[in-house]
């Protein structure tokens, strides 16, 4: 396949009634899906609005949809997703979009907190540390999911959150999961009550397009079926 | 609650499948009549309970299923809905039942 | 022209959760014709029969077949989905346990096929 020396690349212009918008953008090596939109927005647009911050893959503030599947932009090498010198560029999915590629992450942040996913104390200052052994099952688990940036990509990928509105999303259950097996954390019995049910890890089908698209390469699937278990087990105890 | 209700009687619907699944595969061998099928079940107080159990856990299962399609790809949700679903379980009773003294008795 | 019109969904779980959702579909629109089958019984042997010789049309016989698949493969997505929510997702056994679910239900379809003729 000739690589030409420039690329064909379809940008989103505009809020939800927006259009695609077509720039020519040429090739560099080692570009990144950031250089370019960056390079859109410094040569030829600068109206173009987009978010970024480290461009080294520590932050996830770059998420957008490339190519139909949403990744981070200063971690996605052109050469590797052009393939016909065309690249299609828009914001995040099942996001209101404020314009062109940036979008609204409040509610993704906000089913963060409705499913829990703060810590609550049990200790004051006054008391010993508390022991958790790194060996152990239940830190094992937290810590297979604790590196969560809240990128929103996983959020962005899931086809539960676009058909349930209610759903709290991968995140916020991935996030909650870690707390359950969280010894020192005191809101056991709300938080279970507040993943639970058809807005909670109970409407995930395991799709498992967020596992297959986290760059952190985390599974939230494996952790909303952790938390499949806890509930169950608690609603059997009648503690749910 | 539902999930727990679902996931119950999928475990026993995987069994029940599994015994129809190979007695059909067995049963369709040179062909299906009536008396051959009739043969097996007619008085067979096992066969009942079967199918009487089977036809439950699906009456069960098929509605909670429906449920969540429903919802996710119709956007139907609340009341009126999960009546629908309930009596879409009623009638699979029913008609399940009915179909199972049908074969039985 | 409307922003989200594809999206790459092109691995392997994906596609498992909606064979399952459409053949569950499929399944409960199915079943109330096989009861209302096997109901004709109450009016007699004969009248069973008599539906069981309209069975014997190929498209009939061909769609038993596919019956048989929905089937096997509702289950064997099922047996998959009750592994990863009771005993764990592992990211090593994904590829197997698909495979597995699709291995079995086209033995499934297969058996019930040959055994028709």
């Amino acid at each position: 396949m000739p690589v030409s020396s420039n690329l064909d690349v379809d940008v989103w212009r505009g809020g939800a009634r927006g259009a695609y918008q077509r720039y020519q953008v040429p090739r560099q090596d080692s570009q990144t899906v950031l250089d370019v939109v960056t390079w859109i927005q410094r040569r030829l647009d600068p109206t173009l609005a987009y978010r970024f911050a480290c461009r080294v893959g520590m932050c996830g503030s770059c998420a957008m949809t490339v190519n139909g599947k949403a990744r981070w932009s200063c971690r996605t090498h052109v050469a590797k997703v052009a393939l016909d010198n065309r690249l299609t560029i828009g914001p995040l999915a099942n996001l209101p979009i404020v314009r062109d590629l940036v979008t609204d992450m409040r509610e993704f942040f906000d089913k963060w907190a409705r499913a829990k996913g703060q810590f609550s104390p049990t200790a004051t200052r006054r008391d010993d540390l508390a022991r958790v052994a790194p060996a152990s099952s239940a830190r094992r688990e937290i810590d297979a999911a604790i590196e969560c940036i809240g990128c929103g990509i996983c959020y962005a990928s899931c086809d539960v959150v676009a058909w349930n509105p209610a759903y709290l999303g991968p995140a916020a259950l991935n996030r909650a999961w870690t707390l359950v097996n969280d010894s020192r954390d005191g809101d056991q019995s709300a938080r279970l009550a507040a993943v639970a049910g058809d807005a909670g890890c109970h409407a995930c089908h395991t799709q498992s397009t967020c596992t297959e698209r986290c760059p952190k390469l985390l599974s939230p699937t494996a952790s909303i079926a952790g938390l499949k278990r806890a509930t169950a087990r608690a609603a059997l105890k009648g503690a749910l | 609650m539902l999930w727990i209700a679902q996931r119950a009687t999928a475990a026993l619907l995987a069994l029940c499948v599994v015994v129809h699944l190979a007695t059909m595969i067995v049963a369709v061998r040179g062909g299906l009549t009536a008396t051959e099928i009739l043969g097996r079940t007619r008085g067979s107080v096992g066969w009942a309970t079967f199918y009487g159990l089977f036809v439950l856990a699906v009456a069960i299962h098929a509605p909670i299923g429906l449920r969540t399609v429903a919802g996710e790809w119709l956007q139907w949700r609340g009341r009126a809905a999960d009546a629908c679903c309930v009596a879409v379980g009623v009638l699979l009773l029913a008609l399940g039942w009915r179909a199972v003294a049908a074969v039985t008795l | 022209m409307t922003l989200h019109a594809w999206r790459h969904r092109d691995h392997p779980a994906y596609w498992a959760s909606i064979v399952h959702r459409v053949t569950g579909l499929l399944l409960a629109l199915f079943l109330p014709v096989h009861f209302l089958a096997l109901g004709t019984a109450l009016s007699g042997d004969a009248s069973l029969d008599g539906f069981l010789a309209w069975t014997e049309r190929p498209w009939v016989k061909a769609s038993e077949v596919a019956l048989v698949a929905l089937l096997a493969a509702h289950l064997t997505g099922g047996l998959r989905l009750l592994l990863i929510e009771f005993v764990g997702w592992r990211r090593e056994s994904q590829a197997m346990l698909l495979a597995a679910a699709g291995g079995a239900t086209v033995c499934c379809a297969l058996a019930f096929a040959l055994n028709l003729f």
